[in-house]
């Protein structure tokens, strides 16, 4: 990664701010100078556990493990010490889920992963008459097994004897940003119990208006309040890191930010300002956009969730809402089609005619996700004419991505009244030069990608440099914030609305595939 | 009736010859193998050397098979996995070079810009991706007639415009540049193209060594170069960023 700094502008010269991030597949650590420029970075992938079909594990121990010798082998091929070190933050998969003894730090289970489907069940019931919105007014969240409660009452449940020990006051609950804080701080020997709002907000326990777990919630869900870390806002010192191998070599650095995954990319896009959006373009799509000091509740399928909160000031709260299918369908292209052999080569397929040929292609393979919600919907090509290609459906598979992003926009501006100015871009699509194009004209708004890709470690690195002073405010992050590319719409306003109607039109007929589902 | 062409079966047979034995040969001995008469033979090697098939060693004369041959047998590179591949790099390279960088392919006569990174200021500037740049007097444009054949005959073809006082036209100048090319490893255009206007460019190579594009970077002259010369450690920006984004496509050091 460091080759090609060796350029102009010297960032030999710290300090420096570093960054955990602890994802899905693999923990990283990146260490930024002070113009949010990369210096180094480490990476280690850890095992996906699959014990049965829907779910998935993560063994906790084994990603505290990976987390420290990222953190050593970043800050060794920086070729910098603990001096050169102002502070160190935290992003993380949001929702999964870990307990684990305080006594002596070892997890009762693997951790439980956000994409693990086994509290379905368990979701419906605690719905009971209300249905999944029952506690939307409170958390923000429908009762969805991606949340964080439900499977800590699930590890309760099925765990032996693991209720009567959390009574007892010796059982800890955490996200992953709670089990990397507690162990970096010093774990059995007083490592700090904490979690920060934008996790606490993906728990389905913490009231939003009040930023405090809701007793009433953890009542229904059956989570004892005793084992929840304490709330803290995204940007402030934690605790110092102490003990270890970790200790022994950045000893006494301030942790001094946490933030889930999506709200550090938010931050890492400087997305400061209520209107402010960005979208990260991966196997899935997760748009967030920043709604101020305003709880806006979704009347359209979206999530409310918290932004970030910096210290003592305001929380500022976000709408969310993801898009399950976006480059996995070119993806699927690939490799279940056959019809490129690269995923880039879709762009080359596309360009080769000038326009879908009629073709609309609604990728939902699980069901229509924000901002419709229907789980017996099912996958469509509509509109098939013999003059269909396979570069028509190229088109039609790219188009896909920019109008599911169209309508969570549209979403948006419904729930939140405020208009979309211009949409941050970030992850693998943003290559793409004709998707991001057909998403300016498709948003009629500007996309712009940012200069720097890794937008959810540098999230992480601007909270905690805040805490500590490192930079002094959101108009410093956002001086380092450079426009890398800028596509604006070109395309007429009848065509795009005749168009946008079409693709409604093919996602009608996604619904009622499956009968016996509602 | 089908009847087959000639001149092709004789540049097939050319072309078999080179490919067998010690590969390299002169004229004679490839016009009395297949025999030709030596017009008609240095006819037909000089219509493939002008294609990339064949290519002519400058000190002995003799004949070789070209590069264009082995890009015909190497897997296409698709020019949107080149981007995909060079984005982080061509991102560091506009940050850290301070101006706008470029990644550019031949494309009919021309360089196809198929990438482009804004100067990292605040400043007002228009995606041109999709834009067709001169061979012969842009950095990427010589980069690209120094190592790819192709380019080579293309740039030669082509009229040469004069854009301002100092583009280089007539052949020998040209050829000249494009040795110098080869010999420093990249290729500049100080004002040739557009008044005021400097650029830098450097060759990316595929796992096989074959030239696939340039990356460069474009910028004020005034910014670009200094006391008349160009900064140094901006064209080590730019081999820098080049070697990466080789180095990402499998062409080992070197």
């Amino acid at each position: 990664m460091t080759d090609a700094h060796a350029g102009i502008a010297s960032h030999g010269q710290g300090p420096f701010i570093a960054a955990i991030d602890q994802g899905t597949t693999s923990s990283r650590c990146i260490i930024f100078d002070r113009d949010g420029r990369i210096v180094s970075v480490d990476q280690k992938e850890h095992e996906q556990i699959f014990p049965k079909p829907g779910w998935v594990e993560h063994n906790a121990v084994e990603i505290w493990t990976n987390v420290q010798e990222v953190v050593a082998g970043a800050v060794s091929k920086a070729g910098i010490t603990r001096d050169d070190i102002k502070a160190i933050g935290i992003t993380n998969q949001r929702e999964t889920t870990l307990l684990w003894d305080k006594n002596t730090g070892e997890p009762v289970h693997n951790a439980i992963v956000w994409q693990d489907t086994r509290t379905d069940t368990l979701c419906k019931e605690l719905g009971r008459n209300v249905g999944q919105d029952r506690f939307r007014r409170e958390t923000g969240l429908p009762l969805a097994s991606y949340f964080a409660g439900p499977k800590a009452r699930w590890l309760l449940d099925n765990v032996e004897g693991l209720r009567e020990r959390a009574e007892a006051g010796d059982i800890l609950f955490g996200t992953m940003d709670s089990w990397v804080i507690w162990n970096l701080t010093g774990g059995v020997d007083g490592g700090r119990h904490v979690t920060d709002v934008t996790n606490a907000s993906r728990t389905m326990l913490m009231n939003l208006h009040s930023m405090e777990w809701d007793d009433k919630i953890c009542e229904s869900i059956g989570v004892p309040k005793q084992m929840l870390p304490e709330i803290r806002s995204s940007a402030e010192v934690y605790g110092e890191i102490t003990g270890g191998k970790l200790g022994d070599l950045l000893g006494g650095i301030p942790v001094a930010s946490a933030l889930g995954d999506q709200q550090a990319a938010l931050f890492g896009q400087t997305c400061f300002s209520e209107g402010e959006a960005k979208s990260t373009y991966g196997t899935g799509t997760f748009m967030l956009m920043n709604t101020g000091e305003k709880v806006i509740n979704s009347y359209s399928g979206l999530l409310t969730t918290v932004g970030y909160r910096i210290g003592d000031q305001k929380p500022v709260y976000a709408l969310e809402g993801s898009i399950a299918v976006t480059g996995s369908l070119v993806q699927w292209m690939r490799d279940q089609m056959g019809l490129i052999s690269t995923a880039a080569e879709i762009e080359t397929l596309a360009l080769s005619v000038e326009d879908n040929g009629g073709a609309y292609f609604v990728p939902a393979f699980s069901g229509l996700f924000a901002p419709y919600w229907r789980s017996d919907a099912r996958g469509v090509i509509a509109g098939l004419t013999r003059y269909v290609t396979k570069a028509h459906l190229a088109r039609a598979v790219l188009e896909a991505t920019a109008w599911q992003t169209r309508e969570i926009t549209d979403a948006m501006t419904k729930d939140s009244g405020v208009e979309l100015s211009a949409l941050k871009v970030d992850g693998g699509m943003t290559s793409n030069n004709l998707l991001m194009q057909t998403l300016s004209d498709f948003l009629d708004a500007p996309v712009v990608r940012p200069m720097v890709a890794e937008t959810t470690c540098l999230g992480a690195a601007y909270a905690a440099g805040l805490a500590v002073g490192f930079w002094t405010s959101t108009d410093d992050l956002r001086a380092n914030w450079r426009r890398a590319a800028e596509w604006t719409p070109n395309m007429a306003a009848d065509k795009r609305d005749r168009e946008y109607k079409s693709w409604l039109k093919a996602v009608e007929r996604t619904m009622g595939w499956l009968e016996d589902e509602s | 009736m089908a009847r087959n062409i000639q001149s092709l079966e004789r540049a097939a047979a050319m072309l078999r010859l080179l490919a067998g034995g010690d590969r390299r040969l002169g004229l004679s001995d490839i016009a009395s193998s297949l025999g030709l008469a030596k017009g008609t033979a240095h006819g037909i090697l000089r219509t493939l050397q002008q294609e990339g098939f064949v290519e002519q060693d400058m000190t002995s004369g003799r004949y070789q098979l070209g590069a264009e041959l082995l890009r015909l047998g190497t897997t296409y590179l698709d020019v949107h996995e080149l981007r995909a591949r060079a984005l982080v790099w061509t991102d560091d390279l506009a940050r850290s070079s301070g101006e706008s960088a470029y990644l550019g392919v031949l494309h009919q006569q021309g360089v196809l810009i198929v990438h482009h990174v804004f100067r990292p200021d605040d400043s007002r500037q228009v995606l041109e991706v999709g834009a067709m740049q001169p061979l012969h007097s842009t950095a990427l444009g010589k980069v690209l007639a120094a190592y790819d054949p192709v380019a080579h005959s293309e740039a030669l073809e082509a009229e040469r415009k004069p854009f301002t006082p100092r583009t280089i036209c007539e052949p020998d100048g040209f050829e000249e540049i494009l040795d110098l090319t080869r010999a420093r490893g990249y290729a500049s255009d100080v004002e040739e193209t557009l008044t005021g206007v400097a650029s830098i460019a450097a060759p990316i190579h595929n796992q096989r060594r074959m030239p696939v594009g340039a990356v460069g970077i474009t910028g004020a002259v005034e910014r670009v170069c200094k006391d008349g010369e160009l900064r140094p450690e901006l064209i080590a920006a730019v081999r820098d960023c080049a070697r990466a984004v080789s180095r990402d496509l499998g062409a080992g050091r070197f």
